[in-house]
């Protein structure tokens, strides 16, 4: 029985679900009690803004997001505004281009303008809105202010002189990572970033307080003079460095990773990276890389030799075996993994050490820290089947083939390997103590040189890019042991990365429906069941 | 004349009526002259009976922006947070002195006052925020709240009625910028000086993000009176014509003038016989040339400007400037506008918070072109880019410091051009070449 409208009882009604707000001409429906200044992103309208981060308390101070909104008798900032039913905001009409070109004028009056030896050059602000709307010239004709540099301890450097006091390293390290080293010191144009006495950014999140810095006056010591932004080439990529699985850039200069910087997933890691994570792509220069595969010669000598003999004489070796046992490493993509399961055959066993540190926290964002585990995929290895131990190399038994995928857990054990019937290496290097006994070494990529996916600490599967071409003969990982099974007989080499995933997500329920282009670049969480939570 | 002179008949003195006399600071000697009578008054009626008594009043905020009080603290409604009164005694605008007079001379008035307010508003807790420079007004304030406290007038039990009332002292460290509202509620806080950006405003989150009112001293001081003698009385004083400023306000009278000092005189009074008859007129054998009649915030006015203007928030808004907190520097016909517009502009570069763009480096641009205008190396191109400066920083920024600084400059600017024209055309220096480059191409 239906009521007739008329006698049903009245309701409230509902609070509007969104607000319709008209942006440049452009009509959006946004979600009440939002900034002007995130409706216009969704308007596709960027309003050009120094102080404002979306991950940080607004302070609305840099004045450059002043907005013309109708019906409002003054400009105002887009940021501490909220958006209101109806509303008509112009961004780029004469008004609000006079206050910003004003304000960029005002910025840049005690500026330097050293942009020539800057390292911001190329992705600063200043810079980017300068020349889009500043003035060409300077009516400034009086003496600069100047202070001199200041080592910020840590990783940080600050250029006093650069600064345009957005305050948002200020806020970082007060909001987020609850560690309020920075504050602003003195008033006026004597104004600067200051740094509580006795105290350093040593914080392990501090780093992020240079990309937070739209200008060039906090720089990381470790990029110093290193790079123009404008000769990096950069990669989506994850990072290697803890079981996190922070989204980041690997920035890389002549095929060398010279940077890392934090890629924004709001479901993982907001914009943020750690110092251990930034400092990871020193993994990926190694110089001591193994370069071409090598076999076990009758003089007893490792001798370098053709992929094709190379792969023979692996899966010979391991063909051969009672028993596999696969030393995976925490390091390697669920491709790699999972191919490595069918190399191990279903007698062999598979193990993976994590290797681990003091967890850090970022306290400001729920669920975010540098883990404990410092490994980008012990949680994909064991989903994959394999046994997490720290005693990788027990029980050893003659007739073992061991397949050492992680050269270095198990360089400082060789001895305990003596029992087994042989040994094969499959790594990006070759520590001497394995070179001694190994029937075949085969030299894979690194993170940076190969596709492939991670599956972090809470399952969600990430994708990462090939940053950079692997040096030598080298070989993507899922390639060298998609190759080895063949030849063991054990399902046909593949083609590419994806395929690997999509015989990895047909073959492993907690993967099943994931396919490389549903992850994205943004990733997504395995299935739910006891242990992980999607 | 006003205070330290002897008082002047055309004067209508209520709020000043005691200064200068020592036993009126103690709380036997406020009583004696009708002190708490007020107090005892406002705590005996209903908070928003109090409310409309000012209302009615036209009582409006005596520190510059002159909001009507009543309607300032009908926002606050019982809603079960906590409530704060913010007494704003920091009084740094340059020209500005009354407040300092009140807190020396009449402590207890204005304890009476932040009471009565504190009542008028659901507050059980009141700040009285004062200047760090003013140490004598510090210890009498001081004093009377702790006088007060022995009473029973403050306290758990405020003068019998149950009531809680709590009045802290708190001083300043000296920083002009304090004087804003909501840079005075964090220095209360303990952060650091910085207005905070609006809204929310302080009647929504304010002191310790609670619903929060802030009124001037001056402001408070006279709700008692209002309170104990009614609205009509007040509102009797005035222009007839201009029912929309009532009662009393004291001036602060400084610069080149006769007889320097705070007058009290009903809103409306005539500026121009306040200037000469009440202060004197500039010193002996001069004459005055410009007015800055509200604060060193707001445009100044040439001695003929003054005439016919009235001494109220519409008077002065009809001669092109502001009330402000009737502070009101005289300058003479020997003063050398440039110089003491830059000394102005170095004060605003000096006292800017830094957190505005327009504000921390336009205060700060604008002072180093006056300075060099001063030194006699100036262009007339400077003269322009002053004003298009003063134009960037006026109403662009979170609070009005910026608006302040450009405010003088460009009322100067305007009205004595050609004193600023006579100091460039006069310079030394053409351009910044060494004296030997340029006579060596020369003949």
């Amino acid at each position: 029985m239906t009521a007739p409208a008329s006698t049903a009882p009245s309701a409230p009604p509902p609070p509007p679900s969104t607000v319709k707000v008209t942006i440049e001409g452009v009509q959006v429906d946004v979600k009440p009690g939002i900034s002007i200044l995130e409706a216009a992103k969704q308007a596709g309208v960027l309003i050009p803004h120094y102080c404002y981060h979306p991950g940080l308390p607004v302070a609305g101070v840099c004045r450059m997001c002043l907005v013309d909104v109708e019906k409002f008798p003054k400009l105002t900032p887009a940021c501490a505004t909220s958006v209101a039913d109806g509303q008509v905001v112009h961004v780029h009409n004469d008004k609000a281009k006079a206050a910003r070109t004003g304000v960029l004028e005002f910025l840049l009056i005690n500026h330097p303008l050293d942009c020539p030896i800057c390292d911001q050059a190329g992705e600063c602000e200043l810079q980017d809105y300068t020349f889009q709307e500043g003035r060409a010239d300077s009516r400034y004709r009086e003496p600069k202010r100047f202070n001199p540099m200041e080592d910020f301890g840590g990783d940080v450097l600050y250029v006093p002189n650069r600064c345009i006091l957005c305050t948002r390293c200020v806020r970082f390290m007060s909001d987020v990572a609850k560690d309020p080293v920075l504050n602003v010191s003195e008033r006026g144009d004597r104004a600067f970033i200051g740094k509580a006495e006795g105290h350093d950014l040593t914080n392990v999140w501090a780093g992020n307080v240079v990309d937070l810095c739209p200008v060039g006056a906090l720089l990381s010591k470790d990029f110093l003079n290193k790079a123009r932004a404008w000769e990096l080439d950069r990669s989506a990529s994850v990072c290697t460095g803890c079981s996190q699985g922070c989204n980041v850039v690997l920035e890389t200069r002549d095929n060398v990773v010279v940077r890392v910087k934090p890629r924004t997933n709001t479901a993982v890691n907001q914009y943020y990276a750690c110092e251990v994570g930034r400092q990871s792509y020193r993994a990926f220069n190694r110089p001591d890389r193994l370069q071409s595969p090598l076999v076990r010669t009758g003089g007893n000598g490792l001798a370098t030799t053709t992929w094709e003999q190379a792969i023979e004489v692996a899966a010979n070796t391991l063909a051969q075996a009672k028993r596999v046992v696969v030393i995976a490493s925490p390091a390697m993509s669920n491709e790699a993994l999972f191919l490595l399961t069918r190399v191990m055959g279903p007698t062999g066993v598979g193990r993976v050490q994590v290797p681990t540190g003091p967890e850090a926290a970022l306290p400001g964002v729920s669920d975010l820290a540098l883990r404990a585990d410092r490994a980008p995929n012990g949680q994909g290895a064991e989903l994959l089947g394999f046994t997490r131990t720290d005693a990788l190399v027990a029980s050893i038994a003659p007739g073992d083939v061991v397949l050492v995928a992680d050269p270095d857990a198990v360089a400082g054990h060789a001895a305990a390997l003596e029992a087994a019937a042989a040994i094969v290496v499959i790594g990006s290097h070759l520590p001497d103590a394995l070179a001694a006994r190994c029937a075949a070494a085969l030299p894979i990529a690194t993170t940076a040189e190969e596709e492939g996916t991670f599956t972090n600490l809470r399952g969600r599967v990430q994708r990462f890019l090939q940053a950079k071409a692997p040096p030598g003969d080298v070989r993507p990982s899922w390639s060298v042991i998609g190759d080895v099974a063949e030849a063991m007989g054990r399902g046909a080499a593949p083609m590419l990365p994806a395929d690997v995933f999509a015989a990895l997500a047909a073959s492993h329920e907690r993967f099943a429906g994931l396919t490389y282009a549903r992850l994205g670049l943004r990733g997504l969480p395995v299935l739910e069941s006891a242990g992980v939570t999607g | 004349m006003g205070y330290p002179h002897p008082r002047h008949p055309r004067e209508t003195p209520v709020l000043s009526e005691h200064f200068g006399d020592p036993e009126a600071r103690t709380l036997d000697g406020w009583k004696k002259r009708g002190g708490y009578q007020a107090l005892e008054k406002a705590l005996s009626m209903d908070p928003v009976d109090v409310q409309n008594v000012v209302k009615d009043s036209g009582l409006r905020g005596r520190g510059g922006a002159g909001f009507p009080a009543g309607i300032k603290w009908s926002f606050m409604k019982p809603d079960g947070k906590p409530h704060y009164l913010c007494c704003n005694g920091d009084e740094s605008e340059p020209g500005t002195f009354k407040d300092r007079e009140i807190m020396r001379w009449t402590p207890h008035a204005l304890v009476e006052g932040v009471a009565t307010g504190m009542h008028a508003i659901y507050a059980e807790t009141g700040y009285i925020y004062i200047r760090g420079e003013f140490t004598e007004p510090l210890q009498a304030v001081t004093q009377a709240v702790a006088e007060a406290y022995a009473a029973g007038i403050l306290g758990a039990n405020a003068m019998g009625t149950g009531k809680r009332l709590d009045i802290h002292v708190h001083k300043g460290a000296g920083a002009y910028i304090c004087g804003e509202e909501t840079a005075l509620m964090n220095s209360i806080e303990g952060k650091r000086g910085n207005p905070r950006i609006k809204p929310p405003f302080p009647a929504v989150a304010g002191l310790f993000g609670k619903p929060t009112t802030i009124n001037n001293v001056e402001t408070l001081t006279a709700s008692a009176h209002v309170v104990k003698r009614g609205a009509d009385w007040y509102k009797a004083f005035g222009r007839p014509d201009n029912p929309k400023s009532t009662g009393t306000k004291l001036f602060s009278v400084c610069g080149n003038v006769a007889r320097p000092g705070n007058y009290e005189v009903t809103l409306g009074f005539p500026f121009k016989e306040f200037l000469w008859d009440l202060c004197g007129g500039a010193p002996p054998g001069r004459s005055i040339k410009a007015v800055i009649p509200g604060g060193s915030s707001v445009p100044m006015l040439t001695a003929d400007e003054c005439d016919g203007v009235f001494m109220d928030y519409e008077g002065m808004a009809a001669a092109g400037t502001l009330l402000g907190s009737g502070g009101v520097i005289v300058f003479d016909d020997t003063a050398d506008m440039p110089r003491q517009i830059a000394r102005l502009a170095r004060f605003y570069a000096h006292e800017s918070c830094a957190q505005c763009s327009q504000c921390r480096e336009g205060t700060a641009w604008t002072t180093r072109i006056l300075d060099r205008i001063v030194r006699g190396e100036g262009t007339y191109e400077d003269l322009d880019t002053l004003l298009e400066i003063g134009e960037q920083m006026s109403g662009k920024t979170i609070c009005v410091l910026s608006d302040s600084c450009a405010t003088p400059v460009a009322s100067g600017l305007k009205k004595f051009r050609a004193e600023f024209e006579a100091k460039i055309s006069k310079k030394q220096h053409v351009a910044f070449v060494p004296a030997q480059l340029v006579t060596a191409g020369g003949a």
